[in-house]
């Protein structure tokens, strides 16, 4: 059963802004606290209202169990792929490549007060999109699976 | 850089990232088509098994291997700008942690060979391969890491992953039951791993494993944790006074992964040791805490062939005597301990207790996964775990039969097989420290093949029933499993001395080894 259309559109209002929430959380890892999981976390709890708001089968047309499974490999195979790049680079597992190397998260930490350099840290930023990326899809799977029985109690 | 020195070099770490990311592949290759899936699990496994071997090799002839996480070179423990303190992850692989990689990556390739065929008549096969491989990397990672944290990481994998196994053949929900009684277990047992190493990282500001053991002080905390540590350990390896998850989840679990589920406890049981000699060693009173371990031995012994004797399920049954076989693993060990402050004795008996328990963690995953698997061959074939429901399989599955054999002769202790050459390590040297202990141990053994002989008869034995008429053996695939195990367990058998020289006596001299450890770590301090 859908929700009222009042909860309806606030839930479309809402789920973008939790979705840049959620990826500002990511993207930020290394700044602030957060980081890839709990930016995924909140993204996955903006499919939890949309699938409250409205009703389960509606929103497996929109989330899609395919693609969030997809989402949830590429995350860890990229994961695990950044690590094994520095071993393709001749270091040693997890060795931060990036760090310092002038190129993108390469930047020096600035001293001093500062807003933050989003463009450094190396390869903790990347490590952090790819666990956002996984969670983001894992996490939308159990919820689908957990909230799967909303349909059946005729709620 | 050649590719040897590649392998060399990054072989601790390959052995994590390599099943990992075999897990994670898996889905994918079941995507384009099963025979892909197959061909990718099984080459993954191969690799992984030959990059264990090849890092058992560098250990046994170069002595431990350091790998650091992240840092500018694999063996710079200590960076300089430090103040002194290991701070990345270090994977610190002593002799010890490499012979249970061996027993790993064994079981792991057997077993993996053995599931091709026995789970192909199942669904949600990428699931099952991914979880296998999570449960390998978290088996290789506790035995390797030398970071108390990330051991908890690596045991928290393992649980999970062995949880979602062992509900995977749903079975009435029956499955699911036992997998949440292991999964609540391992979880309670994993905060109390947490809160140890809390208290670790209070004290002494430290994570890494040599670390800590350099700083010991053996406070009252220092008491509450090595209580909380050994208390969740000792559970996890199901021994007696915490062991009725054990027949749960051994019986439930699909054969194959019960199988590695022994592997799996004896990497909580290595866990257990590595905390007891390297972090505590002598700063703790030996003698206390190693008649603990024996204690938990001796019950587990006592009470897990008792408990296995009235049993009907074939799978319950080997689950007990598994609980037994682990009491002998703790008996030796903790023998070990018990006299470890006085050199005297510890070259007389105890070395020689502490190589019988740790040669039997290997002739048990080789001896037992091959009961296990043949348990699930005959589940295969006919259906039923019931054993008054079976009987004249001896007919038609000879070669399970014979694999059968050789492994109760090995559980029971009998000769030439591997189980004798460990017990008999275990009797002799636990008979100079107790008497009573070894006899204890002699009669547990005698009632071990007292029930096997019973399994035995009950079903193979007797004439071919109408039911099973048109049984055929079980499928190759599943027969070369069994028979690597079998293979290992006759060979090393026939020659344990060899073994013990080569793996089994280095692996327990690394064990009692304290400040070796602390010194590969932190160099000579």
């Amino acid at each position: 059963m859908r929700m009222s259309k009042i909860v309806r559109t606030a839930a479309d209002i809402l789920y973008p802004a939790i979705l840049i929430f959620g990826l500002y959380i990511v993207a930020h890892g290394h700044l602030t606290p957060g980081g890839g999981f709990q930016g995924g976390a909140v993204i996955a709890t903006g499919g939890a209202l949309v699938i409250v708001a409205y009703n389960y089968k509606e929103v497996t047309g929109w989330l899609k169990k395919n693609v969030l499974t997809g989402q949830e490999v590429s995350g860890l195979v990229g994961f695990i792929g950044v690590g094994l790049l520095a071993l393709a680079f001749g270091q040693v597992f997890f060795f931060n490549y990036l760090v310092g190397s002038g190129s993108i998260f390469g930047m020096p930490v600035p001293y001093g007060i500062n807003p933050g350099e989003l463009n450094t840290a190396g390869i903790v930023p990347l490590m952090n999109f790819a666990v956002g990326i996984e969670v983001w899809g894992g996490l939308t799977v159990v919820i689908l699976y957990m909230l799967s029985g909303l349909e059946k109690e005729g709620c | 850089m050649t590719v040897a020195d590649f392998l060399f070099t990054n072989a601790p770490a390959l052995l994590v990232v390599i099943p990992l990311f075999a897990a994670f592949i898996c889905p994918v290759a079941g995507k384009i088509s099963s025979t892909i899936r197959n061909l990718w699990v099984m080459g993954m496994m191969l690799v992984t098994a030959a990059v264990a071997f090849i890092l058992a090799f560098r250990v046994f002839v170069t002595g431990p291997v350091l790998y650091v996480f992240g840092a500018a070179a694999a063996n710079l423990a200590v960076p300089l700008d430090s103040g002194g303190i290991p701070i990345r992850i270090i994977f610190t692989v002593d002799a010890m942690s490499a012979f249970m990689d061996i027993i790993c990556a064994i079981v792991g390739v057997s077993v993996l060979l053995y599931s091709l065929s026995s789970e192909s008549r199942n669904s949600g096969l990428e699931g099952y391969y991914t979880l296998f491989f999570l449960m390998i990397a978290g088996v290789f990672g506790m035995v390797s890491t030398g970071d108390l944290f990330n051991f908890f990481v690596f045991l928290e994998i393992l649980s999970l992953a062995s949880a979602g196994m062992i509900a995977y053949r749903i079975d009435g929900g029956l499955a699911v039951e036992a997998a949440l009684k292991y999964f609540i277990l391992s979880t309670l047992g994993a905060i109390f791993v947490l809160f140890a190493i809390g208290v670790y990282y209070g004290q002494y500001n430290a994570l890494n494993i040599a670390m800590i053991a350099q700083r010991m002080q053996f406070t009252m905390l220092d008491k509450i944790a090595l209580v909380l540590l050994v208390a969740a350990l000792a559970m996890k390896c199901g021994a007696v006074p915490l062991h009725f998850w054990t027949p749960d989840a051994y019986s439930m679990a699909p054969s194959s992964v019960t199988a590695f589920l022994v592997v799996a406890s004896q990497a909580s049981l290595y866990g257990l040791f590595r905390v007891v000699f390297t972090m505590y060693n002598i700063t703790m009173n030996c003698v206390t805490v190693g008649w603990i371990i024996i204690i938990f031995g001796v019950l587990s012994m006592v009470v897990g062939v008792t408990m296995a004797i009235p049993q009907k399920d074939i799978k319950r049954l080997m689950a007990y005597h598994a609980v037994s076989q682990t009491g002998y693993m703790l008996l030796g060990v903790g023998v070990g301990l018990a006299v470890l402050g006085n050199t005297t004795l510890t070259s007389a008996f105890g070395f020689m207790a502490m190589e019988g328990g740790i040669f039997h963690i290997f002739n048990h995953a080789m001896y037992k996964g091959l009961l296990f698997l043949t348990a699930g061959a005959i589940f295969y074939r006919i259906g039923t775990r019931d054993l008054n429901r079976m009987g004249g399989l001896g007919h038609t599955m000879k070669y399970t039969m014979i694999f059968f054999i050789i492994g109760a002769l090995a559980i029971a202790g009998i000769p030439p097989f591997n189980g004798f050459a460990s017990k008999l390590m275990i009797y002799e040297s636990v008979y100079l420290f107790n008497p009573l202990l070894a006899i204890i141990a002699m009669v547990v053994s005698i009632l071990t093949l007292a029930s096997f002989v019973k399994v035995f008869h009950s079903v193979f034995m007797g004439p071919k029933l109408p039911e099973y008429a048109d049984v055929k053996e079980a499928p190759l695939p599943m027969l070369i499993g069994m028979g690597i195990l079998a293979a290992i367990v006759i060979l090393f058998g026939l020659f344990p001395q060899p073994v013990v020289d080569i793996l089994v006596a280095p692996a327990a001299h690394a064990l009692a080894d304290q400040g070796g450890y602390i010194a590969s770590v932190l160099g000579g301090a």
